[in-house]
């Protein structure tokens, strides 16, 4: 795939590694027993530990560190078994301990690997150098008043995993389908929520760009971006930026950068620091974590199927396509929905692809223009795996489908009711349509006889005025057959 | 370790001290002689010593993770210097 | 009644011969009449009333009932204001109770107020408290003598006799030197044995709560009440604790005691050699083996934990910024300013020289030479006794290298004040109990220490072996 950028004088490759902060999801936050909650009043969510009041300490929590692993499991990573928290010091109104506890050294997850899909059904391994373990820091408010700033507490101390990548994403494409596929991961493996606009999930992009096959140029880090449709547009804008700069003879400077997604532009960040320099050391507080063999292979037992197993399965198992089984497994809440209809009736196995359809299709639309998620469909599983047993036993033909579905949508009764109450049964008996066919001939002896003269174009016009006799539960294919032999 | 006025002003700004232009001299001369003192240590050996940062051999305890939701502001805010509707309240930041 | 051990006051509490209350008066008078040794930070005579009413309803089974401690004021205490000595914390009002302080009130003591210390524990005099000096009660006519630090104020007011015992915290030597200086029994327990859970903090991984008496036994009572675990700190030990009060056997027969050489310092006065060779002849006559032992390793303690300690110093003192509790400068048009100048303004002299050096030794390039460098001599140190205790029972040392100076010496030179600590300072590093018997006199006839040391979780041991020195002590 060629990802070059042109510029006005040369082509140059982006390169780009990101930090990924996934909330991890737990109830307390990683070393107090503060609610992770989001949205509570300022402050309320804070405990002695958090605000990092004189002689606190902190204890870790053990579901955190078994989410941890599940990711780590979940990234086909390597688990050490051994692994410190440090602390990372440095000021800020929001840090209260004045350093976080995070790990620097020693890791509790080492390299692994995220395989990203393209939609020409090509695929590319991105590296992950380690996961570690941190605490998030407070909310910082800078707009409520022209001369200070307001803190709240309630985030410091939430559990926080960072996911480090390899410079090895190319575009602000791949870097989107690499925190999509990311984001899936963790939402399968549930342990993050996957919230972005809630900032359970943030990305710092480091960026760089190079002529292809020179080294590694000086990079920028963008930082804190919370959405892919920013991270997309930052790094477009951050690679054009350096390119000019470089095309023009001049020196990218290392610089960490925000995203103002107002104007989409990148611009340093105005509060520069004297080069940082995080004072990292074992936290004294905390002894180092051990992790038995046995809570990783119990773990083990614990992961799902995660998307790429899960693919795998419907191109093998129901042969559909790379695209449409993408499309199925990126929310995992799609692909369970798939499988629950699936689940519901043995006939439909073979019957995968009409499935996928209708969830990919009409359900998707429908929720869409309701603003509802897949798990809060009115229209169940089991209920869409009834509709699509009645089309493909010639119950109902589609297009009375699609009403069935919508009286679904709306009342959340079953399809088989609402077509018993509405007779909406497919007529499939001939000579039923045999009387609705000679009705209609009759009615219309012009232009039978138009049709005889060659103007074959009016069968479309007979079958409509069958079909609407009908009230549209003709069977179509038999209707079509009688039709024609009719008019022979 | 000699350790001259500029790098006792970077020093101080790192952990947020504030060193009046007198101070500095005498200062940077009592870390230059503490430093060069305890440099006595590099007579000592220590390849393949495993640093010691707690002389404790237990295991890390681990917590369950059970949340306690109840409203603390009221504990958390009381000492503050300034406060607002429930927030701490620092000079403008600039970002 | 002369009221000056715990032992005979319970008995008279249980007996009801004396209120807590009147208890609690005849120490508030005590108190009230030495003023001048500035031994408190806070004292409040109502506050101490209204405790003593509230324990005089409680069970005479509690086994501290109606004991009046001085609680050194690094503890965080619910009813009274908490300031590690220093400004930065000058209104700092606690909401919640350290653990060490709780279990002493769960036992049903009366807390007569919070003991003046070194800021933040940091020094060896009590000199650099933002509350000034405490002067220690053995301080002869026309002179003034520091009590030693940094407990300073825990040591003098039980030395004084303004409390039965009191709290303290060593991390270099910071109960066991005061202790010596004052003539008193203090006793720095292993690492982990006491909750650090409320204590403000100086250097984590060496912290260690700990106490003072007027006697072994007194010692003993409130070593079992301030021991335990605790669920909230992660270095806490969970091990049963003995009755080490009802365990004291001052039988020394058989023991082999360690005496090693290398605490044998030039430029160190004879008193302190000679009285250390009349312990060793102490415990001889009572069937003890004097056994030579070395801790080579011994000199380099000093600097590595002159590194250690300001590292985490560094940054567990961060917290100190001006935005959650405590001081903020009124000068602050920045968040930096801000901090800068609460930080500047509400630290003394000797904390900011320890927070620039540890923020040194940890910072970009330095680290390995400085603190790696310091916590792998550490381990080495540890080591040194691990060893050295498969040859002896306990070791004696002299608890410090001078008798209690005057109050302004060696504060020109702070590696001068440092050496304070150069027998206490490698215990702290391998993190075994330590405890200071007052033991023979100097020529000035002040007070001098013994230091017995132990293995880990050992501390009847020495309390034993100090029952024993204590009570043949002439």
């Amino acid at each position: 795939m060629n990802n070059l950028i042109k510029g006005t004088k040369f082509e140059w490759e982006t390169i780009i590694g990101l930090e990924i902060h996934a909330q991890v999801k737990s109830n307390s936050k990683l070393f107090s027993s503060s609610s992770t909650k989001f949205g509570s009043k300022p402050n309320s969510q804070v405990s002695l530990v958090d605000a990092a009041m004189p002689g606190m300490l902190p204890v870790i929590n053990e579901f955190c560190v078994k989410q941890a692993i599940k990711t780590g499991i979940g990234l086909k990573a390597k688990i050490n078994q051994y692994s410190v928290f440090d602390r990372k010091n440095y000021f800020y109104a929001d840090l209260p301990q004045g350093y976080q506890i995070s790990q620097y050294k020693y890791p509790i997850v080492g390299e692994g690997v995220v395989t990203i899909d393209f939609n020409n059904g090509e695929s590319k391994d991105i590296r992950i150098v380690r996961l570690h373990l941190e605490q998030d820091a407070g909310k910082s408010l800078h707009d409520q008043n022209p001369v200070k700033t307001y803190v709240d507490l309630n985030r410091s101390g939430v559990a926080l995993m960072e996911i480090v990548s390899e410079p090895d994403l190319r575009s602000a494409e791949e870097a989107a389908l690499y925190i999509t596929k990311l984001r899936s991961i963790l939402m399968y493996l549930d342990v993050c929520d996957g919230n972005m606009q809630e900032g359970s999930l943030r990305a710092d992009v480091n960026i760089s760009v190079r002529k292809p096959g020179e080294n590694y140029g000086t990079r920028c880090e963008i930082k804190n971006l919370n959405s892919i449709k920013f991270i997309k547009q930052a790094i477009e804008f951050e690679a054009k930026r350096q390119i000019g700069i470089l095309e023009k003879g001049g020196e990218i400077e290392q610089n960490t950068l925000l995203f103002d997604s107002l104007i989409s532009k990148t611009r340093p960040m105005r509060n520069k620091e004297e080069a940082h320099d995080y004072r990292y050391f074992p936290d004294p507080d905390l002894l180092p974590l051990k992790i038995e063999d046995s809570l990783i292979q119990s773990l083990v037992k614990e992961i799902p199927e995660l998307p790429d197993e899960r693919k795998k399965r419907y191109i093998n198992d129901f042969h559909l396509s790379n695209y449409d089984s993408s499309v199925l497994t990126s929310e995992k809440q799609t692909s369970d929905y798939f499988d629950k209809v699936l689940e519901s009736d043995n006939d439909l196995k073979g019957s995968a692809k009409l499935v996928a359809n209708w969830i990919t299709s009409e359900l998707f639309a429908i929720l869409n223009k309701h603003d509802l998620d897949i798990h809060q469909s009115p229209i169940s599983p089991e209920h869409l795996g009834i509709l699509i047993k009645l089309i493909i036993s010639d119950k109902i033909s589609g297009k009375i489908a699609k009403e069935v579905f919508e009286e679904m949508f709306q009342s959340k009764e079953s399809p088989e009711k609402i077509v018993k109450e509405k007779d909406l049964i497919q007529v499939t008996d001939t000579k039923e349509i045999e009387i609705i066919i000679e009705k209609i001939l009759n009615d219309n002896q012009d232009k039978v006889r138009e049709y005889k003269e060659g103007k074959i174009k009016l069968l479309g016009f007979f079958v409509g005025q069958a079909m609407k006799e009908s009230m549209g539960k003709a069977n179509p294919k038999k209707l079509n057959q009688i039709l024609l032999n009719k008019l022979r | 370790m000699k350790i001259d006025k500029n790098t006792t002003l970077k020093i101080a700004k790192l952990c947020r001290l504030r060193i009046e232009e007198r101070e500095t001299e005498e200062l940077s001369s009592q870390l230059s002689s503490i430093l060069d003192w305890v440099e006595q240590l590099n007579e000592v050996n220590t390849d393949n010593v495993e640093p010691l940062s707690n002389v404790s051999t237990a295991e890390l305890p681990l917590r369950k993770d059970i949340e306690n939701s109840e409203d603390k502001s009221k504990d958390i805010l009381i000492n503050a210097p300034e406060k607002l509707e429930n927030y701490f309240v620092v000079p403008k930041v600039v970002e | 009644m002369e009221f000056s051990s715990i032992t005979e006051t319970l008995k008279t509490i249980r007996s009801k011969k004396i209120s807590v209350e009147e208890l609690s008066n005849i120490f508030i008078k005590r108190i009230k009449d030495s003023k001048n040794l500035n031994a408190f930070i806070y004292f409040n005579e109502e506050d101490i009333i209204e405790q003593s009413r509230k324990i005089d309803k409680l069970s005479n089974n509690l086994s501290l009932k109606g004991i009046p401690l001085a609680i050194k004021d690094l503890f965080c205490t619910k009813n009274m204001p908490t300031t590690a000595g220093s400004k930065i914390l000058s209104n700092f009002h606690p909401t919640y109770e350290s653990f060490v302080t709780q279990k002493l009130i769960d036992q049903g003591s009366v807390f007569v107020g919070k003991a003046n210390c070194d800021e933040f524990a940091m020094g060896s005099s009590t000199t650099t408290s933002f509350f000034g000096n405490t002067i220690n009660p053995v301080s002869p006519k026309g002179k003034q003598l520091v009590p030693g630090g940094s407990s300073g104020g825990s040591a003098a007011a039980v030395a004084a006799k303004l409390c039965l015992g009191a709290t303290g915290t060593d991390t270099g030597g910071s109960i066991r030197q005061p202790a010596s200086f004052c003539g008193v029994v203090g006793i720095k327990p292993t690492y982990g044995l006491c909750s650090r859970w409320g204590i403000v903090a100086f250097a984590s991984s060496l912290d260690q709560a700990g106490i003072f008496a007027n006697s072994i036994e007194d010692a003993s009572i409130l070593m079992k009440e301030v021991a335990g675990y605790d669920s909230n700190d992660s270095t806490s030990a969970k091990i049963r604790i003995p009755d080490y009060y009802k365990n004291l056997n001052q039988d020394v027969a058989g023991k082999i005691i360690g005496v090693p050489k290398e605490y044998t310092l030039p430029g160190i006065s004879d008193e302190i050699n000679n009285v250390w060779e009349e312990a060793i002849k102490l415990f001889e006559k009572g069937g003890a083996k004097i056994k030579k032992i070395s801790l080579p390793r011994t000199k380099y303690a000093l600097p590595a934990y002159y590194i250690i300690a300001p590292a985490e110093a560094s940054s567990n003192l961060a917290r100190y910024d001006g935005v959650k509790y405590g001081f903020r400068s009124n000068e602050n048009n920045s968040l930096d300013e801000m901090y800068e100048l609460t930080r500047s303004e509400g630290f003394g002299k000797e904390v900011k020289r320890r927070i620039l050096i540890g923020t040194y030794v940890l910072s970009a390039g330095y680290y390995d030479a400085y603190y790696l460098k310091a916590q792998k001599v550490r381990k080495l140190i540890a080591d040194d006794f691990t060893l050295a205790f498969k040859d002896c029972d306990f070791i004696m040392t002299p608890t410090t290298p001078s008798q209690a100076f005057q109050i302004g010496e060696k504060e020109e030179d702070p590696i001068k004040m440092y050496l304070n600590d150069i027998f206490t300072v490698p215990a702290s590093l391998a993190g075994i109990p330590g405890i200071s018997i007052p033991f023979g006199k100097s020529k000035e006839k002040l007070p001098l220490g013994i230091q017995l040391l132990s293995k880990h979780f050992d501390e009847q041991t020495i309390l034993n072996a100090g029952l024993y020195l204590e009570k043949n002590n002439e």
